[in-house]
């Protein structure tokens, strides 16, 4: 089961002793907590030095120009960045006081309390509606009767506010349905196995107004419960959804990218500390 | 039409136009063929085709304009192209029908080569005899022995090169199956029968020699389309699957093998037609029986290639007879062919997702 990703840590870090073991992490999250993070493609440096407390049950947007690495930050929080052959990470990243970097940490294990949703509406094609909401647990062997099944399938679309749209085609293609649909499908089938944070890369740069209002009403929704990490390129969105916002900028084409300032979202869109941060926000640049 | 001339119109030749262009080709090809060739409707035909593009581009300069020209050229040349290579394709099909249909009988479908003295007495009276159902079982026998070691070999190894390997191994991987794609199958054919030469001794003449021997021909094919096939599907479907915490050997089983299962298919069914009719290193590892085999381990096979190869160089008397089955045999192939290509794209088409119609 511990396949081929390739587990890419360095050592000389602290890392918390203690483990988890029995403690209700979903009763008491802790939200992430990284620091020192330094983010690599090969031997070039991507991201550096992240320092940053993620709040649990709450929304932080990430934003920033266009390369200067908030995807990659947020594919790190995963452990999906090293997906990518030769990416790698330095430093540490504690969710709910244990290291997802550790060693021995198994990065499947994490993926299943860390879950995502891409910029692209990415649904399996071979899958009807309701297969791909269970997907996740379906693909992770477990056994399901039909009557858990349909509740989780009911619950998870639910959550996503797609039921009642979908409730008399559960059996059809998810490819079937409309962008923002499909986009609405993928994060019920990343919150049907019930992780802990959610991540969402861009989740709405595909998506019409429309389709936006709908997938930003259900994060509002959805922060009682999970914790909320966004990158967007869309600033009225950061402003309108985000509790917390840290804004990301590059000095130059490969230079790393690294965080300017993080503070409420209130802050950073009326009264931010750094010039950068009032430069990007009102306009002035990016 | 209205033939008005204003800013956006282009002069158009008419429709007369071109047919007049037409008949204007023939008539030249026509004295061309006479002059150079004396007077036979193939050349006409020949000298028409090579000239009809020009004789567009000319009018079509005279008569609009340089980019109508230069279009109706291009369009003419790639139609005529397409002609050229589907005429020989139809006349082959066509001739192995009226060729194969004289023998494509019961006794033919059925019977085998063990010919009794009454036998040979019938076919000197010109009676239909000898049949290729040993041939049609060998060659389905030692097929299915090829397909079944180079599908999953091939499909194994495409699976390691697009979603495990990296770097230099992949490259060199890459290169030795391109190189395998070029084995002369008369090679593979010495290969596997060295190989079996070597266990089982000298003069070893099996089923299993000949699956081994395609299976050769066959694997770099199947590797080439499977790869290409696990190429097509996209990594976000993969990155979803693994942000689900879905580890990555399952992702492939679950998500990438179903995404593309439609094309692998169909391109192990091109691979299986590539080796069915593959003669010499079957000669060469398979042999030549009069009778039904079905036991690949054991003993010599006739298949349907090796079959129509003995009947046509050694058709016995009256020539005719052999010559028959070797057509026979030859459209007996074809269909195999074309009903494994129809299952294929049924196959296909079956297990498609849904969403990717």
């Amino acid at each position: 089961m511990n396949d081929a990703d390739q587990t890419t840590t360095t050592g000389s870090v602290t890392r918390m002793t203690e483990q988890m073991t029995g403690v209700g992490a979903s009763e008491t999250p802790d939200g992430l907590r990284v620091s020192d993070l330094n983010i690599y493609y090969g031997d070039f440096l991507a991201v550096r030095k992240v320092d940053m407390t993620i709040e649990p049950r709450s929304i932080t947007a990430l934003i920033g120009p266009s390369g200067c690495g908030k995807s990659t930050f947020l594919r790190s929080l995963n452990r999906m960045h090293e997906v990518i052959p030769g990416a790698r990470v330095e430093g540490t990243v504690l969710l709910d006081g244990e290291d997802i970097y550790g060693p021995g940490v198994d990065p499947v294990i994490i993926r299943r309390k860390i879950g995502m949703v891409f910029q692209r509406p990415n649904p399996f094609p071979t899958m009807s509606i309701a297969e791909n909401v269970l997907a996740g647990i379906r693909l992770n062997s477990k056994r399901l009767s039909k009557s858990a099944a349909d509740d989780i399938v009911e619950k998870s679309l639910r959550g996503a506010n797609l039921w009642d749209e979908v409730k008399n085609r559960l059996d059809q293609p998810g490819s079937g349905l409309s962008g923002g649909q499909q986009q609405r499908l993928c994060i019920a089938r990343a919150i049907a196995v019930e992780p802990e944070v959610l991540l969402m890369d861009e989740p709405c740069s595909a998506l019409d107004p429309i389709s936006t209002m709908a997938v930003e009403a259900l994060m509002l929704e959805l922060k009682s419960e999970y914790t909320i990490v966004i990158v967007t390129h869309n600033m009225q969105q950061a402003a309108r959804v985000s509790d917390r916002t840290a804004f990301f900028n590059i000095d130059g084409t490969g230079q790393p990218g690294y965080v300017v300032e993080m503070d409420l979202t209130e802050k950073i869109f009326s009264n931010p500390t750094e010039k950068a941060t009032s430069d990007y926000v009102t306009g002035r640049f990016g | 039409m209205s033939t008005l001339a204003t800013s956006m119109t282009s002069r158009r030749m008419s429709n007369q136009g071109h047919v007049a262009v037409g008949l204007a080709t023939v008539a030249v090809g026509f004295a061309v063929s006479a002059a150079l060739n004396g007077l036979s409707p193939s050349w006409v035909i020949v000298w028409s085709f090579m000239l009809y593009p020009i004789a567009v581009y000319v009018s079509s300069r005279i008569l609009e304009d340089r980019r109508q020209a230069t279009d109706r050229l291009v369009r003419v040349s790639v139609t005529l192209a397409f002609v050229v290579v589907v005429l020989p394709l139809a006349s082959l099909v066509w001739t192995v029908i009226r060729e194969g249909a004289a023998r494509f009988d019961a006794t033919f479908l059925t019977g085998n080569m063990r010919l009794t003295p009454e036998d040979l007495a019938a076919q000197n009276g010109g009676e239909a005899v000898g049949g290729a159902f040993h041939a049609m079982v060998g060659t389905l026998i030692v097929t299915s022995v090829a397909a079944l070691i180079a599908i999953p070999l091939g499909l194994f190894t495409a699976i390691y090169l697009v979603e495990y390997g990296r770097g230099r191994l992949v490259k060199a991987i890459t290169s030795m199956v391109d190189v395998m794609t070029g084995i002369p199958s008369i090679v593979a054919g010495l290969f596997s029968y060295a190989l079996f030469v070597l266990i089982l001794g000298p003069g070893t003449r099996t089923g299993l020699a000949g699956g081994v021997a395609l299976s050769v021909l066959m694997t770099p094919v199947v590797v080439r389309s499977a790869e290409e096939m696990l190429r097509l599907v996209p990594n976000e479907l993969r990155e979803a699957s693994y942000a689900l915490g879905v580890p990555r050997w399952k992702t492939i089983v679950k998500v990438v093998l179903p995404t593309a299962i439609a094309g692998i298919l169909t391109g192990s069914t091109l691979a299986i037609a590539r080796v069915i009719g593959e003669t010499a290193p079957l000669l060469v590892t398979v042999g030549l029986a009069q009778e039904t085999n079905l036991n690949p381990f054991d003993g010599r096979m006739t298949t349907l290639p090796v079959y129509t190869y003995y009947q046509y160089v050694q058709p016995g008397i009256p020539t005719d007879a052999g010559q028959s089955r070797a057509w026979a045999a030859a459209l007996m192939l074809v269909i195999i062919v074309a009903v494994l290509f129809t299952l294929g794209r049924v196959l296909a088409r079956v297990l498609q997702p849904k969403g990717m119609r």
